[in-house]
């Protein structure tokens, strides 16, 4: 039992999970015959190293470590506080499922390509959610964009490619205009660690500028609204995992960066940008819906979903202001909904293109008989994306609601309600038709049971989000990430 | 006082890259113009490097110059292999027009 | 270990459990799922039976757990909460016999009555609910829950008659998750207190709160389908007769017209609300529905649109006891949560019936039908005359206190709608009785299937029986100890004095 103990709290658990993903992309490169096999086994192992991370943080608070004794700038420093434990968590989890059901989704040559691609994705993006210093995130950022775009590629046709390379020009020009702020506030303050950043940075031109290209860089990269004309396309043309993954973990990554600097650095001197972010998440949420309902395919509608949901997590930047931690807490919690949420839909979007070979909406073709735990898994995974009771999308939307009530801000609280409303249109106008009988019956395909498991458990972890609560607050709260530091505000 | 001229210049390079990249209709100006972005941030990086009245120069922005030469190489090659494709695929190394479908 | 806290929770998922499993079993598992259904249905019956023993002796049934920072998962059972489960409960247990016999070799059961329990669960979960935010699940949860059951045939004409429903109540439900976030932002409370918790709250949150109000009634009328919020009701019709039956007399409606009690007297407190002049609006409201609901009615041929209306009418009349805001109506009022309850059920079973047995949807098809089917028709006519307030079925009580709340509060002009209504629902009752009992019965029926000697399937038969016998009792025997209206009465007397 101590032995066990030691184990937990000596091994150096971050360290394995960003290492372990690159030696498997190496392996199932080398060896692609079993590359499912090395796939799914690292993905045990990485969520057992999140939770031996957890267990570490939670005997002895954040985790800080200079890899071979080098500080940042010229080593590589990892830092590990309750929101990157969180991001660890839910990638390794929706990481997990999504390669479950790569297993039965991809064969032969595809499965070949998607293993090593995808195992270097989620390094890098562990990577990332554990820098702690400006330019290994950029570097992170570059190598999961990069990663991405390939596994955007992975189905060929002219709609995918065109869609990856749209992604891949967007999310350059978004690192490029990331690493010139780097640059600036490297010359500014004379460091690229965040801790340093945050206790020497001051009001003034420079900051200002360098959070226009890194906060503008990001937004491209998170389709914020107006810059989101590259997302629906992608994430609509790749292949069911790699849509889940797209929306659900890489887009979440972008934020997470933003979210990191803006809590550590530029809040306190962020001249009004919160409520410009703001502005722009009401849009989004508002556009973004209205956009879904117009779809007539099933996956442009996920996608554009997407945009709407991602609105919200911006409409916390005026919230926070004053309410601080809870808005935070809410928006940490509606990523991880959304993550689990939106894995789940577009799953059960690829199981249903599966099915009937299409995703027309309006010919769903009884799916609720035929394909039941699919349908499941929409139903619940829309129930978490509108936000109604009991789902971790609840959870998110009631703490905002509450804040954005609280300060009287009647405009944000009706683009919370109305967003709400819209999706639940947008949901329901597809579980409507999953009952009804399309005009010509298509020939249906059988789906892998596997397959459909893996949507509807997703799906369920959205709604159990909403009982977790108690639970999974104090976790984020480690090493207090949400509590605005740097300077007076 | 060169040095905020290169940095000038940098920022310069970066301003036409992004203005190519979004007027060019043909991939390989946009790749093109994504390289010129990405050695106008190289500049502006080195440029200011020195800072304070040290006589050595900085080596980190260095450092930081030679990871990102090595991304942009690898993100040059990604983009032109999926050019490439693009281009058997349609016959034409362009993006379709309908940007919002 | 405390038990007492737990066995809330556990009549949540009484229902809950069995309905999770059989959502897993195949189409032809008929044995295992009817078996499920009934167990479910008797260990909630049970469960629900001890706690009425409990709070009638003084014990405190209640679960809490942690669900949000500074908000807890609250469930209760004080008097108002059991009145409400303990229909619920028992009409469960009817309907799901009678849901049995009704689908029996239709098909896609499994889902049918998967969501039959979770709606249950649901109606179970609005009626314990300690704290608004807990009321916000359940009722959110009924919405869900009910959606499939309407859609269950899958027709074009059920699609868009669940659209139309989704439409009432999701926009219904954000305007009372508004009002229950901005009441939550000024009190810091949501937790259901006799009397309300508002009290304290200063004059200068006057018109937020009367908002507020405003709000989260409209909410609730969405469900309790009060005029002009009713639209959806008719519609849900397209329904097969077990879900139309739930959704009048138990789940649906009675959520709403139970969600209005609560906020009135736990979240505001009668006098409270009095004071902000909302509930003489409310009373007119609820007045116009009655009068309204009955017109209506009486010009529908087809039968269940006909139920339909009254539904919305008859419903009101426990908005109206609330609205009154005096105790005799409030007895009338919440009593008449189950007297209606029981009445309409049983007209609803009876329209099935006659659909099921003989192919009869129309009133003008029902011509000499008692002859064919007359135990039927003597549970419709209880069931009828329950609904016109004749004595000695058990809406004569409910309008009886109704009527004497009313004098006792000064407001006479409730007596005119009282009498109204009870006109017209004599006028749209008493022709469907004269049809079916005198008229001649025609040569064939629309489409008759043989049930043998009786005439139509036991199950089919026996739930209108035991809900036409219930509401009868309901009414004869209405001032034994733990008769609805003793229990109205102990309600009245923890709200009033």
């Amino acid at each position: 039992m101590k032995l066990l103990q030691v184990f937990l709290t000596d091994t150096h658990w971050a360290i394995i999970l960003v290492l372990l993903p690159l030696a498997a992309a190496v392996l199932c490169f080398l060896f692609s015959r079993v590359a499912s096999f090395i796939g799914v086994t690292t993905l045990f192992a990485l969520l057992l190293s999140v939770v031996g991370l957890g267990w570490q943080m939670r005997e002895t608070g954040v985790y800080h470590h200079a890899i071979g004794g080098w500080e940042a700038p010229l080593g590589i420093g990892l830092y590990a506080d309750g929101l990157s434990l969180l991001m660890l968590a839910i990638t390794a989890l929706v990481g997990l499922g999504i390669s479950i059901y790569a297993t039965s989704y991809f064969k032969h040559q595809d499965a070949a390509r998607f293993w090593p691609l995808w195992l270097l994705l989620l390094a890098s993006l562990n990577a990332l959610y554990l820098s702690a210093d400006i330019f290994n995130l950029y570097i992170t950022l570059e190598l999961v964009g990069l990663a991405a775009v390939a596994l955007a590629s992975l189905t060929g046709g002219p709609d995918a490619l065109a869609g990856a390379m749209r992604y891949l020009l967007t999310t350059l020009l978004g690192s490029l205009a990331y690493l010139l702020g780097v640059a600036l506030l490297y010359h500014g303050y004379g460091s690229v660690d965040i801790a340093i950043l945050a206790t020497q940075a001051k009001s003034e031109p420079v900051l200002w500028v360098a959070f226009g290209l890194m906060g503008t860089g990001l937004a491209l990269k998170m389709a914020l609204v107006p810059l989101h004309f590259w997302l629906p396309a992608t994430h609509a043309n790749a292949s069911a995992p790699v849509s889940a993954l797209l929306s659900a973990l890489v887009i979440k990554g972008a934020f997470y960066i933003l979210l990191r600097l803006w809590l550590e650095i530029f809040a306190p001197h962020s001249g009004g940008a919160e409520t410009l972010f703001g502005l722009l998440g009401s849009v989004a949420v508002i556009w973004g819906s209205l956009q879904a309902l117009r779809q007539t395919r099933l996956k442009l509608l996920i996608a554009y979903s997407t945009v709407a949901q991602l609105g919200y997590l911006f409409i916390a930047f005026p919230l926070a202001t004053i309410a601080g931690a809870t808005v935070w807490i809410a928006v940490a919690y509606l990523a991880l909904s959304h993550a689990l949420a939106k894995a789940a839909m577009f799953l059960a979007a690829g199981n249903l293109i599966r099915f009937g070979g299409h995703d027309r909406i309006a010919d769903l073709d009884r799916v609720v008989q035929r394909l039941p735990l699919t349908a499941g898994a929409f139903a619940l995974a829309g129930v978490s994306i509108i936000g109604l009771p009991p789902s971790g999308g609840f959870v998110g939307k009631w703490l905002l609601l509450e804040s954005a009530l609280s300060q009287g801000r009647w405009d944000l609280v009706m683009v919370i309600l109305l967003g709400s409303l819209l999706a639940a249109a947008y949901v329901f106008k597809v579980l409507g038709r999953t009952f009804t009988k399309a005009p010509v019956s298509h020939e249906a395909h059988a789906v892998p049971a596997r397959m459909e498991w893996v949507a509807l458990l997703l799906a369920c972890g959205a709604i159990l989000l909403g009982f977790l609560a108690p639970l999974i607050i104090p976790l984020m709260d480690i090493g207090n990430p949400f509590t605005i530091s740097g300077g007076q505000p | 006082m060169s040095n905020i001229s290169f940095a000038l210049a940098g920022i310069g390079l970066f301003v036409l890259g992004l203005y190519a990249l979004i007027v060019h209709d043909h991939l390989l100006r946009k790749i093109l113009a994504i390289n010129i972005m990405g050695s106008g941030v190289s500049l502006v990086l080195v440029a200011l490097a020195k800072h304070g009245g040290d006589a050595l120069p900085d080596v980190v922005p260095h450092a930081m110059v030679i990871t990102g030469i090595v991304v942009a190489v690898s993100a040059t090659a990604v983009a032109l292999v999926l050019m490439v494709k693009l281009a058997t695929e349609t016959g034409r190394a362009m993006l379709p027009d309908d940007s919002t479908e | 270990m405390n038990w007492d806290a737990w066995i809330p929770l556990l009549v949540v998922a009484s229902s809950l459990l069995p309905g999770l499993v059989i959502f897993t079993l195949a189409e032809e598992q008929v044995r295992l799922r009817t078996a499920l259904n009934l167990l479910g249905a008797f260990v909630k019956l049970a469960l629900v039976s001890w706690m009425v023993w409990g709070v009638y002796n003084g014990h405190h049934f209640e679960t809490r757990l942690p669900l949000l920072p500074n908000l807890e998962f609250v469930l209760r059972a004080g008097p108002l909460a059991l009145l409400f489960v303990g229909l619920s409960t028992v009409l469960w247990l009817v309907t799901t016999i009678y849901a049995i016999g009704y689908l029996e070799g239709s098909p896609h059961r499994s889902r049918f009555f998967g969501f039959f329990s979770l709606c249950v669960t649901a109606t179970v979960g609005v009626a314990l609910s300690g704290n608004m935010i807990t009321f916000l699940i359940f009722y959110e949860l009924l919405t869900l829950a009910t959606y499939p059951l309407l859609i269950h045939r899958g027709t074009e004409e059920a699609r868009k008659a669940g659209h139309t429903y989704l439409v009432y109540t999701m926009i219904g439900g954000a305007l009372l998750l508004l009002g229950t976030a901005w009441l939550y932002s000024l009190t810091g409370t949501l937790e259901f207190t006799p009397r309300g918790f508002l009290a304290g709250l200063g004059e200068e949150h006057r018109h937020a709160l009367i908002i507020i109000f405003v709000l989260m009634i409209a909410g609730l009328g969405v469900k309790a389908a009060i005029v002009p919020l009713h639209g959806w009701l008719p519609l849900a019709m397209v329904a097969p007769a077990p879900v139309s039956a739930l959704l009048h007399a138990v789940a649906v409606v009675k959520a709403g017209a139970f969600g209005i009690v609560r906020v009135v007297y736990d979240v505001f407190g009668v006098d409270f609300a009095t004071g902000l002049g909302v509930m003489e609006p409310l009373a007119w409201l609820a007045g116009f529905t009655i009068i309204y609901g009955s017109l209506r009615a009486l010009f529908q041929d087809d039968l269940k649109r006909r139920l339909a209306f009254s539904t919305i009418s008859q419903v009101s009349y426990v908005v109206l006891g609330v609205a009154i805001a005096g105790p005799i109506a409030t007895i009338g009022g919440v009593v008449h949560l189950v007297h209606q309850g029981l009445m309409k059920i049983t007209l609803f079973f009876c329209a099935g019936n006659l659909a099921e047995t003989l192919g009869i949807h129309k009133v003008s098809e029902m011509n000499g039908v008692g002859q064919r089917m007359p135990w039927t028709m003597a549970a419709f006519t209880v069931g009828a005359f329950g609904m016109i307030g004749a004595p000695p079925v058990a809406g004569f009580i409910s309008k009886w206190y109704l009527g004497m709340g009313a004098l006792e509060a000064g407001q006479n002009w409730v007596l005119l709608v009282l009498a109204g209504s009870s006109l017209l629902n004599a006028a749209y009752f008493l022709p469907i009785l004269y049809a079916a009992w005198f008229k001649k019965t025609p040569s064939s029926w629309p489409h008759e299937h043989d049930f043998g000697r009786m005439e139509t399937a036991w199950a089919l038969l026996l739930p209108p029986l035991i809900t036409a016998a219930l509401a009868l009792a309901a009414g004869l025997l209405a001032t034994l100890p733990f008769s609805p209206l003793d229990w109205a009465k102990l309600i009245s007397v923890r709200e009033f004095y």
